[in-house]
């Protein structure tokens, strides 16, 4: 069972690394999937089937599916690809890897120092447990869970409604300054002329 | 014709004639005012006119009311009503004022009728009269007024249109601040007369002049503090306005204005209210033995400086400044040894022969094309026979000529008067200011009108004629002579007697010496001037150029309140200029721009930026968290 | 050993943490960002499991699926607001979006 989670726990660190290091957005998604999944096979290790179970369908299966669907959508490949390699100069990530750092030292110091004799030892907490819990002192938790889902859902159709009519195109000064690349060109060529429409692009609700 | 004009003025109440003597100028006033340009040259001098010989008209039914009558009191309404103090637009018409109204109203219309010759051509001719007529208003109810508050209404009113008259050729900005030196240096004077005039009301409980007048001898003693400190706080009010050390640095500059104006306001009328009021409050004075001795000294000075500051000038206008500064000074010698009706028998003398010199030099300037510098003048006396005349005769009344002039009689009266008080001191400045005026008179005469003319202006000079430049000349210079000194001032109830009053020792050897004095001084002036003839040119250095710089200069006093008072106010007003504690407060809204400035700078709009900020804010927490832990 | 104790694994999740805040801060495409935040995410329900059976409750699991809930809420209006963005000013950057510049 250790063996288990810290073998998960390397793959998922590395995975992660994979991740915001990758300039290509398509393998980027793949590798955080490899992280969720890393992170499931730690809950099994844990003891949390329930957890596990829920983060491979739910989180790895839906919820990645839908950066995947993005990506797709947006056709991000190449181009975007060669665009984040313009972006990830080392002084760009230099500053903030190091202030990250310090968080992390911060965190594990303060981590470290608690109490060493809870120790995990893989009993079972089953699904049947945690839905008793939830239909019982945490039925309240449910429903708000539920209008956040809802919420969410509203928010998400409404703002994703594309209006015709033309964008607010941005400043000069907002368009970055690179044009080596031909995603950033391209996106100079399309927003020059543009007219400047301003206001909310929310299209007029006429209920 | 008598009886017609008595039954006549008996027949009008005082209660018309009174208010008409200052309605009617006030009349004329609004008239011109209000005709907004509508008036042409002489319906302007007609009305400005008339309307101060209407008012010299009903002084004169007033007079022959008064020898009827005796004096009255009109009160037209309550001004304020406050409490206890409720001083009316009440007139009181005793020999005093009656004098005084006389001078101005009758004086004033000539001044006025000669103004209507000398401003021929010039422009805003409207505005002249208006302020001419809007000052005898003002004047008339200073004299007039029954309580302190009208006549500190008139001395503001007079000083108002003085300054408005002294830059009436405002397109020079040195006439605006010649007119600006006048009424600030007044404006000092008016200070002190107000602050007394607190004083007594403060003390008495009312500002009517015959009741302080009673109620101030059942108050204090002789030498008291309070009255003596009230004394000299109303001496300073006079001394602004009458041009005596030290607030006299005005009067020369104030002949930038016209020639009538330097006439009617600065030689018969508004420089004699200080000698007026000092009249007027006499019982102050007479509790006040220490101010009534500084009024001497200070008239004693002032005639000496203002003396030797004549013989040194040599514009027109300036030498006859100069010398009403010395013949005031001459009144305040009189009123300073308790001779209170021969300062204004003076007074009134003075005002005849000075405005007749002033008119005259009006005459001379206008002829001459606004020549005034005696430097570029001479050669004039057959080419302008009334202004000459009127020289003549002005001049000798203001030397004193024995028995001929009215001066005389007046100045005479003065130096008895001190010999009788026993001041030997004060009437030996007097002599001695009697050779000088003597001296620069004739300097004057002789540099104007005698000689070979030194320019063009006076080569080509014009004679004046007319009704309007004869009359007031004529009609002047015969009051000047002896004739003007029989009109005896009705003082009898109105001012206390006199030192020299009943007693004859030594008046007839003080006479002599007097006449002496005069006709020495006639002598040596014309030995000096007429025939040596090396005057008008300074001496090039030693003793002479010095002295000759002092006294144009009129003793450095203007010098002395530049560097003692005015510049010390101008280093003020420029430190405060910067507002410190306003730039206190700017400083703390400059500082908080500054913060603000800075912390806009951290809105950059930039995702990346808040969450590294955030990230950073994050881990200071817990970093201090952390080495709070490990400390413990 | 007989078992994992409790620190290594709030530890692991620290770690997944600071590595998703990393990415968060200096990525400018918008999708990494929205990837960093469901990292973060992830790491957060992860350090509640660890603490659920760490201690024998239920409750971790329970906590883990409202943070579950909360990252498809969150990743659902994430993608869309990515997807106006795009429209809108035809790039991903998310540094042209600063028109709220002070």
């Amino acid at each position: 069972m250790e063996l288990a989670f810290y073998l998960g726990g390397l793959i998922a660190v590395l995975a992660t690394l994979g991740v915001i290091a990758n300039p290509n957005p398509v393998h980027a998604v793949l590798y955080l999937v490899v992280s969720l999944l890393a992170v499931a096979m730690v809950f099994f290790a844990l003891g949390a089937p329930f957890a596990g179970t829920l983060e491979i369908i739910v989180y790895a299966g839906a919820i990645m599916v839908l950066f995947v669907f993005v990506v797709m959508m947006l056709n991000l490949g190449q181009s975007a690809a060669e665009q984040e390699r313009e972006w990830l100069k080392p002084r760009t990530w230099l500053g903030p890897s190091l202030l990250a750092a310090v968080l992390l030292l911060t965190l594990v110091s303060l981590l470290w120092r608690g109490d060493s004799q809870s120790m995990i030892t893989g009993g079972g907490l089953t699904a049947k447990g945690a839905g008793t819990l939830l239909y019982g002192p945490w039925l309240l938790l449910v429903e708000l869970g539920a209008l956040l889902l809802l919420a969410a859902l509203v928010t998400a159709s409404h703002v994703g409604r594309l209006s015709p009519v033309a964008a607010p195109s941005p400043a000069p000064r907002d368009i970055p300054t690179n044009k080596k690349g031909k995603g950033a060109s391209a996106a100079t060529a399309d927003v020059e002329g543009q007219p400047q429409a301003a206001g909310t692009d929310t299209p007029k609700e006429d209920s | 014709m008598m009886e017609l004009l008595t039954t006549f003025s008996t027949a009008q109440p005082t209660a018309v004639l009174l208010p008409l003597t200052f309605l009617l100028p006030l009349l004329g006033t609004l008239i011109l005012a209000f005709s907004r340009g509508t008036l042409g040259y002489g319906a302007s001098a007609l009305t400005g006119t008339a309307s101060v010989g209407l008012a010299a008209l009903a002084t004169a039914m007033l007079a022959l009311g008064f020898a009827e009558n005796g004096p009255e009191q009109l009160t037209l309404w309550t001004w304020i009503a406050v409490g206890d103090f409720q001083p009316g637009i009440s007139l009181a018409l005793d020999g005093l004022s009656l004098t005084m109204l006389g001078v101005i109203t009758g004086v004033g219309f000539f001044i006025h009728l000669f103004a209507a010759w000398y401003m021929r051509g010039e422009a805003g001719i409207t505005r002249f009269y208006t302020y001419m007529n809007l000052f005898v208003f003002s004047m008339v109810l200073l004299v007039l007024g029954d309580n302190l508050l009208l006549l500190f209404l008139g001395w503001e009113g007079v000083g108002m249109c003085s300054y408005l008259l002294i830059s009436y050729y405002y397109t020079n900005s040195a006439n605006g601040w010649a007119g600006f030196k006048a009424f600030i240096i007044t404006r000092i004077g008016d200070v002190f007369l107000a602050i007394g005039m607190f004083l007594l009301f403060s003390r008495l409980g009312t500002l009517n002049i015959a009741e302080i007048l009673e109620l101030a001898p059942q108050a204090w003693q002789s030498g008291d503090t309070v009255v003596e400190l009230a004394a000299f706080l109303l001496l300073g009010g006079a001394l602004g306005k009458s041009a005596q050390l030290p607030l006299h640095t005005w009067l020369a500059d104030a002949m930038a204005g016209p020639t009538p104006v330097s006439a009617l306001i600065h030689a018969a009328t508004m420089v004699t209210a200080g000698v007026y009021l000092i009249a007027r409050m006499h019982g102050i004075f007479e509790l006040a033995p220490a101010a009534l001795y500084a009024t001497g000294v200070i008239g004693a000075l002032t005639l000496l400086m203002a003396g030797f500051a004549a013989l040194a000038q040599t514009d027109i206008k300036r030498v006859l400044a100069y010398s009403t500064m010395s013949q005031i000074g001459y009144m305040f010698l009189a009123l300073g040894v308790g001779a209170y009706d021969t300062a204004i028998f003076h007074l009134m003398t003075h005002a005849f022969f000075k405005a007749l010199l002033f008119l005259s030099a009006g005459a001379v300037i206008v002829s001459c094309h606004h020549e005034q510098d005696m430097r570029n003048l001479g050669g004039l006396w057959r080419k302008l026979p009334l202004a000459y005349m009127g020289f003549v005769v002005g001049g000798a009344a203001l030397a004193a000529l024995p028995l001929v002039s009215a001066g005389f009689y007046s100045k005479d009266e003065i130096l008895w008067q001190a010999l009788a008080a026993d001041q030997q001191g004060l009437l030996v400045a007097g002599l001695i200011g009697a050779l000088l005026t003597s001296l620069y008179t004739l300097r004057l005469i002789i540099g104007t009108f005698h000689g070979a003319a030194k320019s063009d202006n006076a080569r080509h000079a014009e004679t004046g004629r007319g009704l309007a430049h004869g009359l007031p000349l004529v009609v002047l210079a015969v009051l000047s002579t002896f004739l003007g000194a029989w009109i005896t001032p009705p003082l009898g109830g109105v001012l206390p007697s006199s030192p020299g009053e009943g007693v004859t020792a030594g008046h007839g050897a003080l006479e002599l010496v007097a006449a002496a004095t005069a006709l020495a001084g006639i002598a040596l002036g014309v030995w000096l001037f007429g025939l040596k003839r090396g005057w008008l040119r300074p001496a090039n250095h030693g003793l002479g150029a010095g002295l000759w710089q002092l006294w144009h200069h009129a003793w450095g006093f203007d010098l002395v309140f530049d560097w003692t008072i005015v510049r010390p106010y101008r280093g003020v007003v420029w430190l405060l200029q910067s507002d410190l504690f306003d730039g206190l407060f700017r400083l703390l809204a400059w500082c908080v721009r500054l913060v603000h400035l800075g912390l806009s700078r951290t809105q950059t709009g930039k995702l990346r930026g808040y969450a590294v900020t955030m990230v950073a804010g994050a881990t200071l927490i817990l970093l201090s968290l952390a080495l709070v832990i490990q400390g413990t | 050993m007989n078992g994992v104790p409790m620190e290594h694994g709030l530890v692991l999740a620290a770690v997944l943490f600071t590595l998703g805040l990393g990415g968060l801060m200096f990525r400018r495409n918008m999708i990494f960002v929205l990837m960093s935040l469901e990292v973060m995410l992830n790491a957060a329900g992860l350090a509640f499991i660890v603490a659920g059976t760490g201690w024998e409750q239920p409750e971790g699991q329970v906590m883990f699926l409202l943070v579950i809930t909360l990252a498809a809420a969150e990743a659902s209006v994430g993608l869309a607001l990515l997807i106006q963005l795009y429209h809108r000013f035809k790039t991903l950057n998310l540094d042209v979006a600063s028109r709220m510049r002070g």
